[in-house]
């Protein structure tokens, strides 16, 4: 634990946290392979596996002060069967919802493949009081949560008390239990690369299961280039510890081209098998209609309507 | 002092208020009428057609929304616009037309132009004309109010290249419509042209969106597309009009197409309020009379 101090030297050589190696992030190379990865044409058949594996790997999201449990269940209904006419469209991967909404959601998916999320810890600024986050956590779990979504204290962290940072997160991971731990690292907030990368280290060694990029709740959210460093962080952290951790894209998906770009960053950068839900997930609420769109195009030969789509 | 190097324009499509090329990549040749080379314009992909229908929904809202008088006057300033390059239309219409002489081509700018000043008119009148209060029997108000379709595709008539062009976009504009053109094939020029004034005249983003290229290859997409409410087929040969009609039949799109009368270009019989109508939808409202 002692060189979890060594994270704080500004240089990268002695970068690291809890004995992982923080490499440098060399930002234009990064942008640059990323936008080389996001010029991949998918056709036909692979573009249908791809449509389809972005729903799998979906988590629907509705996290709004205006959610209601009625909302939440339509919601639901459409996790377990996307296209009410077409069956053949596989479930998402998980429902995500603010804790009080968690039992809604947990009915609502007993006895389906979907797991319920929750974001929690004082989603999004995580600011709140630790004592308030961790029972948060404790609690979403305990009313049925499969999956928590919290954020990482980037107080903490930008002003350089990764100590703290890491046992907050250390913490929500005991108060999880069986349930999956995702870390919101809010990259919009990190300012740079090496932050990202940073970042992602230190969550991942403090337990997450997942990390993901944002809240959804800023400006700036998920980018191609930010995809690519987690995920090479994500990579690296598999080369020197051996342990495999997911990634959840969120924030700005909106159509079925970003999705299959990111689909083939995460292929490119970490493998085929980070392609499954257990390790991939791409957090959105309007991605649905536009992949939903494009398979039917794909399916009728015709261009669809967006009127013709579930509103939620 | 040596001769300057020609600055050539590139004629590119009109896709939600900006020049784009296709998404293809692709262009081709236009000749004109002594097959010599005018330009290079392109050639369009059905991925374009998709952008420009997405366009044109995320227009229509607005531009319905607009006050009739207000897309009166747009429509008028598009005229302004036009009489200001006027020169470049002429050129363009003299180049591409076979046997066409300087009289002929100023003869049909200036008609094209008036016909937008005519129709700018008729923005705040239509809905009277065409609408009005229904006899019912009942102690109620009953009135009928014609309402924009929405996205039409349009297939352009081949030549003359401007007038008929204008005789068909005007009337589905004014109503409040979006419109997706596929610029004629042979002669594509001043359709851009007139893309570039239509982007000077407050005409809203997305409200008129021009393609070039292939009809064979656009217009089954553009009437297949879901979310195109109308087509106007003038401009296609038969063969491509009855597998468009078709493909339009099965998202009940409603098909229109210049009757042998509206294709007297130059004539008043191609200007008429009930050509706003084939682009609109009549709504009827029932209201009760108060004491």
């Amino acid at each position: 634990m002692t060189d979890l101090l060594a994270i704080e030297t500004p240089t990268g050589a002695a970068d690291a946290v809890a004995g992982v190696r923080i490499t440098p992030v060399d930002a234009v190379g990064l942008e640059q392979r990323a936008a080389a990865l996001c010029t991949r044409s998918i056709k036909t058949s692979s573009k249908a596996a791809a449509l389809d594996l972005a729903i799998r790997v979906m988590d629907l999201t509705t996290l709004e002060g205006a959610d209601t449990p009625e909302r939440v269940e339509a919601l639901c209904t459409r996790a377990r069967h996307p296209d009410a006419v077409d069956w053949s469209v596989p479930s998402v991967a998980a429902v995500c919802v603010y804790p009080e909404l968690v039992p809604v959601a947990a009915e609502a998916l007993a006895h389906s493949a979907v797991a319920v999320a929750s974001v929690a810890g004082g989603f999004p600024a995580g600011l709140a009081p630790l004592e308030a986050r961790l029972a948060e956590v404790a609690w979403a779990v305990a009313a049925g949560a499969d999956e928590v979504d919290i954020v990482l204290n980037r107080s903490a962290f930008l002003s350089g008390r990764y100590q703290k940072a890491y046992d907050e997160i250390a913490g929500a991971k005991q108060a999880c239990g069986s349930a999956h731990l995702k870390v919101i690292l809010e990259t919009g907030e990190l300012g740079s690369y090496d932050q990202i990368r940073r970042a992602s280290m230190l969550a991942m060694v403090a337990g997450a299961d997942f990390i993901k990029t944002s809240t959804g709740k800023i400006g700036t959210s998920a980018t191609p280039a930010v995809a690519l460093c987690m995920a090479e962080a994500i990579r690296d952290m598999a080369e020197q510890t051996g342990r495999s951790v997911g990634l959840k894209l969120a924030g700005g998906i909106r159509t079925a081209k970003q999705a299959w770009h990111y689909l083939v960053i995460v292929g490119e950068t970490l493998g085929p098998g980070w392609l499954t839900p257990e390790r991939f997930r791409l957090g959105a609420s309007s991605l649905l209609n536009d992949v939903l769109m494009q398979r039917a195009k794909l399916r009728d030969g015709r261009y669809q309507r967006r009127e013709d789509y579930s509103v939620d | 002092m040596s001769d300057r190097l020609a600055v050539n324009k590139t004629y590119k499509q009109f896709i939600g208020g900006a020049f784009e090329r296709s998404e293809s990549g692709r262009s081709y040749p236009v000749v004109g009428a002594e097959d010599q080379l005018l330009a290079h314009a392109v050639q369009g992909s059905r991925k374009d057609v998709r952008d420009a229908v997405a366009a044109a929904r995320s227009a229509q809202e607005g531009w319905a929304g607009r006050t009739a008088y207000n897309r009166g006057q747009i429509l008028y300033r598009v005229a302004e616009v036009m009489e200001s390059r006027r020169d470049e239309f002429c050129a363009e219409v003299l180049r591409a037309g076979e046997g066409c002489t300087e009289a002929d081509a100023s003869e049909e700018t200036a008609a094209a132009i008036d016909r937008w000043v005519w129709y700018a008119g008729w923005a705040d009148k239509f809905a009277t004309v065409l609408g009005g209060a229904n006899p019912v029997a009942g102690p109620y108000f009953n009135l009928s109010v014609p309402e924009p379709v929405g996205v039409v595709g349009m297939v352009a008539p081949d030549e003359p290249p401007l007038l008929p062009l204008v005789s068909r976009l005007a009337p589905v504009i004014v109503s409040g419509n979006t419109a997706v053109v596929l610029a004629s094939e042979r002669c594509p020029l001043a359709a851009v042209t007139l893309a570039e004034t239509l982007a000077l005249s407050d005409v809203p983003s997305g409200v008129v969106n021009i393609l070039t290229g292939h009809q064979d290859e656009l217009v089954p997409p553009l009437a297949g597309h879901v979310a195109v409410d109308s087509l106007d087929l003038t401009g296609c040969d038969a063969e491509l009009a009855a597998e468009a009609a078709r493909q339009a039949a099965a998202t009940i799109t409603r098909v229109v197409s210049a009757s042998p009368a509206e294709r007297q270009w130059a004539v008043e019989a191609a200007q008429s309020p009930y050509l706003i109508d084939a682009f609109c939808e009549t709504k009827t409202v029932w209201h009760p009379k108060g004491r």
